[in-house]
């Protein structure tokens, strides 16, 4: 079932139109990677569905309803969860209080803070750390978990492993699987190309705002993904 | 003695600043506005209640009972009517509006209440007049432990809303980052309104007690407003313990300077809170604007 669909969806800063005429849909249940250059419009993208940047045209239909003037803190409440771009923790609080003050408004579900202490079992030890004092790692983990505890639906992630270590790297993708067992969407955003073939069901790659690519992971060659990200080098002057 | 004496009537004080300072201290620290019109709002709600005593015949002390959940009200109608609107605007809206709101408050008061000075000391009764003695020299009155007490327990009790609850926790994460807040369900705008009320509701209270403690007229505000701001500067921004700690810093050194003369008494104050703008505090307050002006593109 389509949980969200995008329809020529546009997002501007200022005169810059980050995002052009974007459209797909995503089914309940899917894994769906997000791959592009820097400025390609992906965090833009995200944002714009998580409501924390307004579009500029198109539509937004997410369970059915038209999402138009539903803001950001109720997407939350209708199971949209952003995990943004440079993790935004809230750093003179506590990584239980960053979870808790996720869980108050979010969804009622499955994940409370001992079921998502549970899935994230690193974070245990780190409850009463300063979201500030925390590694990359472990912030990235925070993120992630706290946005769990709004129970999303939809769960969008920006740069999965931006600035992290292999071994982080591994234990992120490790509770994203995690996730993915219990049902929700999660769209991602991943610079690493063959992470992102191997976890995700389909790849959609933008390029200048526009989708260039929106396929199916399994059938894709690296070289399709590469040339779709690079806009085909032969088309350059 | 005289001496200690004066910094025990400085605490007392102090514990009178630091009430004033406390909503203007919540607002800087949960929406960065400097609320001009904090110190009117203030008198407006000394106003209420000096109507409230007149028409009932009460103590001022039992007339704030009925007076606080009006101006916590007022204190939320102003967020969802102005202060959200003017929040769009940029940094400097608020700032003008609350100007413009405190010209209104003060002239809407002066058209009603006329400008005579008025006191709630004669109605308040004992509690206005009487103290212990101490010593021969050193003396505490009734209503300067019952403000410094009030004092302690508005912004303890604050302090332990913002660290122990739910509500608490919300308030924090949008005075740290309003739109990371949004995106786990937190709606600004209500977190807003909340933080105003309850500022209009302890600036009621400061009001109330300086109406008590001396005299009040229709232009009262502006000084309390500028005591208030000394206070929560002098304390440090984003503490409420640091509040009351620089409203009793702000009183003991005006006590202290009335000690060597009179005329010194707002001067010392003054003095100090310049102090600490010029060291390390100062500048990071100064500095604190800049730091959340990041961009984010793509």
């Amino acid at each position: 079932m389509t949980l969200l669909t995008v329809d020529r969806l546009g997002a501007r800063h200022g005169l810059l139109q980050a995002v052009r005429e974007v459209s797909f849909e995503l089914a309940e249940g899917e894994t769906v990677a997000l791959i592009g250059a820097n400025g390609a419009g992906k965090t833009t993208l995200l944002r714009t569905v998580a409501g924390a940047h307004p579009p500029s045209g198109g539509a937004l239909r997410y369970d059915g309803a038209d999402l138009a003037g539903t803001a950001a803190h109720q997407r939350v409440r209708r199971g949209i969860a952003l995990v943004p771009e440079g993790r935004r923790l809230f750093p003179e609080m506590t990584v239980e209080e960053n979870l808790r003050v996720a869980g108050h408004r979010g969804r009622p579900g499955r994940w409370t803070l001992e079921t998502v202490l549970a899935a994230f079992p690193a974070l245990r030890p780190l409850r009463g750390r300063l979201a500030a004092t925390l590694s990359g790692g472990e912030q990235q983990a925070t993120a992630i978990a706290r946005a769990l505890m709004t129970n999303p639906r939809l769960l969008l992630i920006d740069e999965v492993s931006l600035g992290l270590s292999p071994r982080a790297v591994d234990q992120v993708y490790a509770s994203v699987t995690a996730l993915r067992e219990h049902g929700a969407c999660l769209l991602l955003v991943e610079q690493d190309l063959a992470r992102a073939l191997s976890v995700a069901d389909r790849v959609i790659c933008m390029l200048e705002g526009r989708v260039v690519l929106d396929a199916p992971a399994a059938g894709l060659t690296r070289d399709e993904v590469v040339t779709a990200y690079f806009g085909g080098l032969a088309r350059r002057p | 003695m005289t001496w200690v004496n004066a910094i025990v009537q400085g605490i007392f004080l102090g514990g009178l600043y630091a009430l004033f300072a406390c909503g203007l201290s919540l607002i800087f620290g949960v929406m960065r506005i400097i609320n001009l019109a904090h110190g009117d709002l203030a008198v407006l709600g000394a106003f209420l209640v000096w109507s409230l005593t007149e028409r009932l015949g009460i103590s001022p002390l039992l007339a704030v009972l009925p007076a606080l959940p009006v101006m916590l009200a007022v204190g939320y109608l102003l967020h969802r009517t102005v202060l959200a609107r003017s929040l769009r605007g940029g940094p400097l809206t608020p700032l003008l509006t609350t100007f413009g709101l405190a010209v209104v408050i003060q002239n809407g008061l002066l058209q009603v209440y006329s400008p005579d000075v008025r006191s709630l000391g004669g109605p308040a009764g004992g509690v206005a007049t009487g103290s212990w003695r101490i010593t021969s020299q050193l003396s505490a009155s009734y209503l300067g432990v019952l403000i410094l007490a009030v004092a302690v327990l508005v912004l303890g009790g604050l302090q332990l809303v913002l660290r122990r609850t739910a509500f608490g926790r919300e308030m924090r994460a949008t005075a740290q980052d309003p739109d990371t807040a949004a995106l786990v369900g937190v709606p600004a705008q209500s977190v807003y309104a909340r933080a105003t009320a309850i500022a209009v509701a302890t600036a009621t209270l400061a009001g109330v007690f300086l109406a008590i403690r001396s005299t009040f007229d229709a232009s009262s505000g502006p000084t309390q407003l500028i005591f208030a701001f000394e206070a929560v500067v002098i304390g440090g921004l984003g503490s409420l313990w640091g509040t009351l700690w620089g409203g009793i810093v702000l009183g003991v050194a005006q006590t202290l300077g009335a000690m060597i003369d009179p005329q010194y008494s707002i001067l010392a104050g003054h003095l100090v809170f310049l102090a600490v703008l010029a060291g390390p505090r100062g500048r990071s307050f100064l500095a604190r604007p800049l730091r959340a002006r990041r961009q984010r593109l793509t």
